[in-house]
């Protein structure tokens, strides 16, 4: 068991009750280190949403056991009181459609966490600035996210959900509405940063231009993983 | 932190400033009904204040002259002047009627004053224009709210009037401009009757077997055309008198009915005024469920277009709190437009009104207030939306 970056184990969700019941997660089994991202791929309905909710805290499970960075934030129970204030400081979120506040511009967009977490603005902004140079979006710092082509404000959502430093990132779909280059380049980008912020990062796919890139792919089917590794993968149960 | 409502302000600034235009135009009316019931209250009391009386006499048990119809002997006076601790007192007369100028008529308050001067309770205090009536017959002091000028010439019933002066603020308590004319003229005009009836009138007689004595006949002929009625008698007291204890007297001597110029006041805004202000309160009702249903229909939509950034902010970890603030606060400054649009639109609308509309600035406190207060309860149901939002639709299915 790593006491860094994302631990999961025999994680359980099961949705309503009684003939009605609906088991969406199984049996999840994950570790991400930090500074590595792995892809999580499955079929639809297999339970990808299901997971990042448990993780992003804000879907109780079932049962099982969550781990983020050094702190055990689910245990058979939730085990932080403040859920609210998890996700503002240890969890960024990158979604599909980028889900920008469309009234303020993207440097706000980016310092917004920041702020929210009590960081005076001049110096969120800078912080902002800081991550929009990193993503190559600097010049756009002044545009709402509707003036934004769809990968600058990819980027900017990325840069959103690194600026409070998260030990975790959760990623959904972060390239569907992409072309394969711009996809690859987003793909990159997370990497870089994962490597400089030392984050964790989950990224669930459908994308097939993407799932090559990833070292490591866990795939999820009714709601059990099974874990893949490198080149030439292999499948293996967890 | 960065004002999250203020910013969303800037950027839908459109919706904002035209739907508090359109809030601020009923605010106006709002304002201008409330100064309209004010400027009744006003003129009430200008009417009374005018008059210069202290006491007014009238008719046992009515609640006359401006409210109820009332008839004394225009003898009675002098007994009255007589009494301890009365100053003056004169007849006065007051007849709302349509009075003709030239092509047109006018709708005014035709009061008779009694022979005597400025300082004669009933009498117009001051001019803006001309002379006091000197003569005693045929002339018309008017006020200037009737459109009268100088010169003009006008017909109540059978004669007609030369105006010889104007007054400002002297309406009747419906905002009719009063036009004096010497008392005799307006007891003619209030009691006498025209030819056809006089003849009739003189027929019947005749024909009565009781009156068959040609004495007796002529006799009651001339009683019948002298009309010595008056509808109040208004007394002006010693400085140094007791009110009520003069006006108690007064009822007990003459057994007439007399009220101080606070029970006067009573009268007027409690009784005559009174459907008017009703009509004028249904009106605010009307207007401030309007203008509620606008805010929170308007305050609603908008939330309803942000509730996927709602959720992300919530997913983000943004209080309720923050929320709930962004949202009440759009309400208020949707209500703060409204109030400074509706409050320039009244003053600059209001002497265009046909009524005198008086805008108190405490009026306009108490407006601001109710306008934020149904800002602040219609923002609820766009705010009980809002904190319904779960994040987990953030991050979608
Ligand atoms: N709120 C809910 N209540 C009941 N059942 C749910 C709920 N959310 C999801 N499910 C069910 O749980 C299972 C997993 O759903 P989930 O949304 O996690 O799938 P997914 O892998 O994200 O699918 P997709 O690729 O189509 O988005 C599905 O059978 C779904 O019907
Ligand atoms: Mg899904």
């Amino acid at each position: 068991m790593t006491t860094q970056g994302i631990h999961i184990e025999n994680l359980r969700k099961r949705y309503g009750s009684g003939d009605t019941a609906v088991d969406a997660l199984k049996s999840v089994n994950m570790d991400v280190t930090p500074g590595e991202v792995v892809g999580l791929i499955g079929p639809s309905g297999s339970g990808k949403s299901t997971l990042l909710k448990c993780l992003g805290a804000v879907t109780e499970p079932s049962g099982g056991k969550m781990v983020l960075g050094d702190q055990v934030i689910y245990d058979e129970g939730w085990q932080v009181q403040d859920l609210r204030a998890l996700r503002r400081d240890r969890i960024g979120f990158v979604f599909q459609a980028p889900y920008l506040i469309s009234f303020l511009d993207a440097t706000d967009n980016v310092a917004l966490p920041s702020m929210l977490a009590g960081t005076p603005n001049a110096e969120a902004r800078a912080r902002a600035l800081e991550l929009l140079h990193a993503l190559d979006v600097a010049h756009r710092a002044k545009a709402l996210p509707m003036q934004l082509s769809g990968g600058e404000q990819q980027r900017v959502s990325i840069a959103r959900g690194l600026v409070n430093r998260p030990p975790v990132i959760l990623a959904d779909e972060p390239t569907a509405p992409l072309d394969s280059e711009r996809a690859l380049a987003v793909i990159r980008i997370l990497n870089e940063m994962a490597r400089k912020f030392e984050t964790a990062i989950i990224v669930v796919t459908h994308d097939e231009k993407i799932i090559p890139t990833f070292k490591r792919l866990y795939h999820i089917r009714d709601g059990i993983t099974h874990e893949e590794v490198g080149e030439g993968r292999s499948f293996q149960e967890r | 932190m960065i004002n999250l409502a203020g910013r969303d302000i800037l950027h839908a600034w459109g919706k904002f400033v035209f739907t508090g235009i359109g809030l601020g135009l009923l605010i106006g009316v709002t304002l201008v009904m409330a100064g309209v019931y004010r400027g009744m209250v006003d003129d009430a009391k200008v009417l009374l204040e005018n008059s210069g009386a202290d006491l007014w006499v009238v008719q046992q048990d009515t609640i006359g002259p401006y409210a109820e119809s009332s008839s004394l002997y225009d003898d009675l006076w002098r007994s009255i002047r007589s009494m301890p601790g009365v100053a003056q007192a004169a007849n006065v007369t007051y007849l709302t009627m349509q009075v003709q100028h030239e092509t047109h008529d006018i709708r005014a308050m035709v009061t008779g004053i009694s022979v005597g001067g400025p300082g004669t309770p009933g009498w117009p205090p001051s001019l803006v224009a001309g002379r006091q009536i000197t003569r005693s017959h045929y002339e018309a002091v008017a006020d200037l709210s009737s459109g009268l000028r100088l010169g003009d010439r006008l017909r109540i019933r059978r004669n007609d009037y030369t105006v010889v002066g104007l007054t400002r603020r002297m309406v009747s308590s419906n905002g009719d401009p009063m036009i004096f004319i010497p008392l005799r003229d307006a007891q003619e005009a209030q009691f006498l009757k025209d030819n056809d009836a006089i003849l009739q009138q003189r027929r019947r007689t005749a024909e009565n077997p009781a009156f068959q004595h040609p004495d007796v006949l002529q006799h009651i002929f001339a009683l019948q055309s002298n009309n010595p009625f008056v509808n109040a008698i208004l007394v002006r007291l010693e400085p140094t008198s007791d009110v009520d204890r003069v006006a108690n007297s007064i009822h007990r001597a003459q057994r007439l009915t007399v009220y101080t110029r606070l029970q006067m006041q009573r009268i007027l805004v409690g009784k005559l005024i009174a459907t008017s202000a009703r009509q004028i309160g249904m009106f605010l009702v009307i207007l401030a469920t309007v203008s509620a249903a606008i805010v929170a229909f308007i305050i609603y939509t908008l939330t309803l277009g942000k509730i996927r950034e709602i959720a992300v902010l919530k997913l983000i970890g943004t209080r309720n709190r923050t929320i709930s603030a962004m949202i009440m606060q759009q309400a208020m400054t949707l209500g703060t437009i409204g109030f400074v649009v509706g409050k320039i639109s009244a003053t600059f609308s209001a002497p265009f009104f046909p009524k005198h509309v008086l805008l108190e600035p405490q009026d306009s406190i108490a407006g601001f207030g109710a306008v934020l207060l149904i800002c602040l309860l219609s923002s609820l149901i766009a705010i009980h939306a809002a904190l319904q939002v779960d994040p987990a639709e953030a991050i979608g299915g």
